[in-house]
């Protein structure tokens, strides 16, 4: 896959969306090592701060030969990871029909401080098509849950998605060695055997 | 973080935060203050951490740090350092320099015996900010503070390491101004070494530091005379310069940009998009401006573009230039005058949030005639038609506030006016609370209760209302304190709460004065809260246990009746704080 990143000199560009505590910036930084592993010239984009709950979250990570701004342009995202199908809408400023590949979890967060209208996955699916070049739907808690008994971040799982479909290129092995480097240890063997899970139930 | 310590030349992974830190230590800081403040947050943090887990003690370089109680103290604290021939750092957010402001005056006046740097970040688009979209950049030009603005990691590392060589070299207060984009971009930086710590020398002679008449007027020529030196060190500066490319390359020979910070980064990806080939000056050291660098660049074209956020203060120093090396230059950048649609002229750049990349790439195309393949008019015509839910953040679960927030409305009568101030509890402004009438910044729920509590309405007209006021317990250490003596001194009688959680919630749950714990781990003695509330005379004072409704009804219900000011202090620790 990296060889076809090399042959068109293209950026990669990243979006991860979803709601504060749902483990983005893990996402980001796992990312961020095997870009750096692989000798990309990268930037990343996180927002930190707001300790409370619930709020939307939205990191960026763009890589390549040589990358200026941290931040990704309206429409011009690779790859979009929402793990959270309500943020996949709010997302779709970064998708378009020319490149951008989708990977939604179907997951909604709806709490208390939250307004509008709250619309069904279909209907979610339906507008994103607009804005995407590749849709892909994942339950990516159910799987994880169904397969390990832990309750963990979608994250890996969808993460783990994208690498074995190749919808990143960036390969498992590299991909491996930044989340050994990245979690902490008492968590690796579980975070690489969620990693590896999407290449079983496929 | 044990990266960020390493001592071999290599490449590692910082935040544009950590890279500072990186940095500072390189220049071998001896002393860091600072109070919280996103997006400058990190700074401290990791300052901290790496006293407190003792990382910092296994090289030679060892540093005191400390969170003070606001930022001017944070910022005096770090001139009595660089006063004794130290290298000190201050870091804060942009609404810090605000109250730090009246000490930094004096202070770049009076120059410095080591070295000082003063660390400031804004927040364009308001992402961690409540009350204003500021510039900061206008500090600087007010008070003669040089100034040096990083555009990545990299340059958050190694601007920080020259801003200390410009101080110790000139004797000056250096400020380093990052936004929010550059504090929280990461990305691969190449580390140096980490430089061996100064010790102190006394050098505070008689006098040396004392602003009075007829003195301070011959420090202000000392520090005029200074900054033409700066000048010309930034003229000569590689901060400063000139991204060419070969001159048969470029296809638009009189058309320039001028960009700094952030802005440079999104002018890059724009050419890169577009596939242009522009000169384009990148501004690292923007106070005192170069300004020769300046007038060279612009002399010889048709059009310049000024890229840059917030404010046009790069842009109104390049019209001024443009006057006299080229009167008819066509100068873009903010519209001329406000108006609701973005883009009203062609090239030009919003004036409210944040730049991104796309905005860059819009004007630039629009000047240079340029198109982009990528329609973004259409692309974000077609977003906005998008139903997107509106999400607020929410008080985690199990915070003490809901309780505090669903008693106060229970408690108080229909026409109460609710006072908000600066941390988690600013929340009671959003859904599903919906309790707050003003906020405006750290300790002015108390300062404007008083104001509104003095007016008398006539009676026949409407039945006074009541004032109740919430405030964290760090804002009240922090900006509370002499709002609360006014209310006593000049006889006011609105109901202050005090949240007492026992942490600075918002920003990371840093300590403050009412903890028992420096920010480097030490013990320390807690200030009470009550203590300082009873010696401000104020005479009805409970503490009550936040999580305790009844308890908490019956003392508002009974606070609310008096005619002077009372104070009940809600106490109940962040679920985050371990007991
Ligand atoms: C002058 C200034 N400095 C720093 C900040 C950043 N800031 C926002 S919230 C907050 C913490 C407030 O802590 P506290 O009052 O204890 O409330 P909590 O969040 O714990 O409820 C700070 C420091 C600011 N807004 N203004």
């Amino acid at each position: 896959m990296t060889k076809i990143l090399n042959s068109r000199q293209k950026d990669f560009n990243i979006v991860i969306v979803g709601t504060g505590g749902q483990g983005l910036i893990t996402l980001l930084k796992i990312l961020a090592e095997a870009a750096m592993l692989r000798g990309f010239s990268f930037k990343t984009s996180e927002l930190h701060g707001l300790s409370q709950r619930g709020g939307s979250v939205e990191c960026h990570l763009r890589f390549g030969k040589e990358i200026h701004s941290p931040l990704v342009m309206a429409g011009k995202a690779d790859l979009l990871f929402a793990l959270e199908q309500n943020e996949a809408l709010r997302a779709c400023y970064y998708g378009s029909k020319e490149k951008t590949t989708f990977l939604v979890n179907k997951f909604s967060v709806f709490s208390a401080g939250s307004s509008g209208e709250v619309l069904s996955v279909d209907k979610i699916s339906k507008a994103l098509k607009k804005f995407s070049k590749k849709l892909i739907l994942l339950d990516a808690a159910d799987s994880v849950k169904k397969e390990t008994g832990a309750v963990i971040s979608a994250g890996i799982y969808m993460l783990g998605y994208a690498v074995f479909n190749n919808l990143i290129p960036l390969s498992s092995d590299l991909v491996l060695e930044a989340i050994v480097k990245t979690v902490p240890e008492k968590y690796s063997e579980l975070n690489k055997k969620v990693f590896k899970l999407p290449l079983k139930v496929q | 973080m044990k990266e960020i310590l390493s001592n071999k030349p290599k490449k590692v992974i910082l935040l544009g935060n950590e890279a500072i830190v990186r940095g500072a230590l390189e220049a071998g800081v001896n002393f860091v203050s600072t109070f919280p403040g996103t997006p400058a947050s990190e700074i401290g943090d990791t300052f901290a951490a790496l006293k407190i887990k003792n990382q910092i003690s296994k090289i030679k370089n060892n540093f005191y740090f400390e969170y003070s109680t606001n930022e001017k103290v944070a910022l005096e604290a770090a001139a009595g350092a660089a006063f004794s021939g130290l290298k000190s750092l201050v870091a804060m957010k942009h609404f810090g320099l605000n109250v730090a402001s009246d000490a930094l005056l004096p202070v770049v006046y009076t120059g410095v015996e080591g070295a000082m740097v003063v660390v400031v970040a804004d927040d364009p688009g308001c992402w961690s900010s409540a009350q204003t979209e500021q510039d900061t950049r206008y500090y600087a030009e007010m008070a003669h503070l040089p100034m040096l603005e990083p555009s990545n990691p990299q340059e958050c590392k190694d601007f920080t390491k020259l801003a200390f060589e410009i101080s110790e070299k000139f004797k000056i207060p250096v400020m380093v101004r990052t936004t929010i984009r550059v504090a929280h971009q990461s990305a691969p930086v190449l580390i140096g070494k980490i430089a061996n710590r100064k010790s102190p020398i006394l050098k505070i002679t008689r006098g040396r530091f004392s602003t009075m008449p007829p003195r301070v007027l011959e420090m202000k020529k000392e520090l005029l005379e200074k900054l033409e030196k700066i000048r010309k060190f930034s003229d000569g500066s590689k901060l400063n310069q000139i991204i060419h490319y070969p001159l048969s390359n470029i296809q638009y020979p009189k058309f320039g940009v001028i960009a700094s910070g952030i802005s440079y980064l999104y002018v890059m990806e724009a050419v890169k998009e577009l596939g242009l080939k522009l000169p384009v000056l990148k501004l690292g050291f923007t106070y005192p401006l170069p300004e020769k660098t300046i007038r060279d660049f612009i002399k010889n074209f048709k059009k310049v573009l000024v890229v840059e956020e917030l404010e046009p203060f790069l842009e109104v120093q390049v019209r001024a230039a443009a006057k006299d090396v080229n009167p008819k230059l066509e100068i873009f950048g903010s519209p001329p005058k406000f108006s609701n649609e973005k883009f009203r002229r062609a090239g030009s750049l919003p004036k409210i949030g944040e730049l991104k990349p796309e905005y860059v790439l819009e004007a630039i195309s629009e000047i240079s005639k340029r198109k982009s393949q990528f329609n973004f008019k259409t692309h974000q015509q077609n977003f906005q038609k998008l139903n997107l839910i509106e999400r607020f953040p929410n008080l985690c679960p199990g915070c003490p506030y809901w309780v505090v927030f669903s008693v106060l409305k229970e408690a108080a009568p229909k026409n109460t006016i609710f006072g908000g101030d600066i941390g988690c509890y600013m929340l009671a402004g959003c859904p599903p609370h919906n309790i707050q009438d003003w906020l405006i910044s750290m300790g002015s729920s108390i300062g404007v209760a008083h104001g509104i509590s003095k007016i008398q309405y006539p009676k026949s007209n409407i039945q006074n209302p009541k004032v109740i006021t919430i405030i964290g317990d760090s804002t009240f250490f922090h900006a509370g304190i002499p709002a609360l003596i006014n209310t006593v001194f000049n006889k006011s009688n609105p109901l202050i709460i005090i949240l007492d959680n026992s942490t600075t919630g918002m920003t990371g749950h840093q300590p403050h004065p009412g903890v028992g714990k420096t920010g480097q781990g030490e013990e320390t003695r807690p200030i009470k809260i009550e203590d300082i509330v009873s010696a401000c005379g104020v005479k009805n004072l409970k503490i009550v246990d936040s999580m305790r409704r009844e308890d908490l009804i019956k003392t508002i219900k009974e606070f609310l009746e008096k005619k002077e000011v009372s104070v009940i202090i809600a106490r109940s620790p962040c679920i985050f704080i371990k007991s």
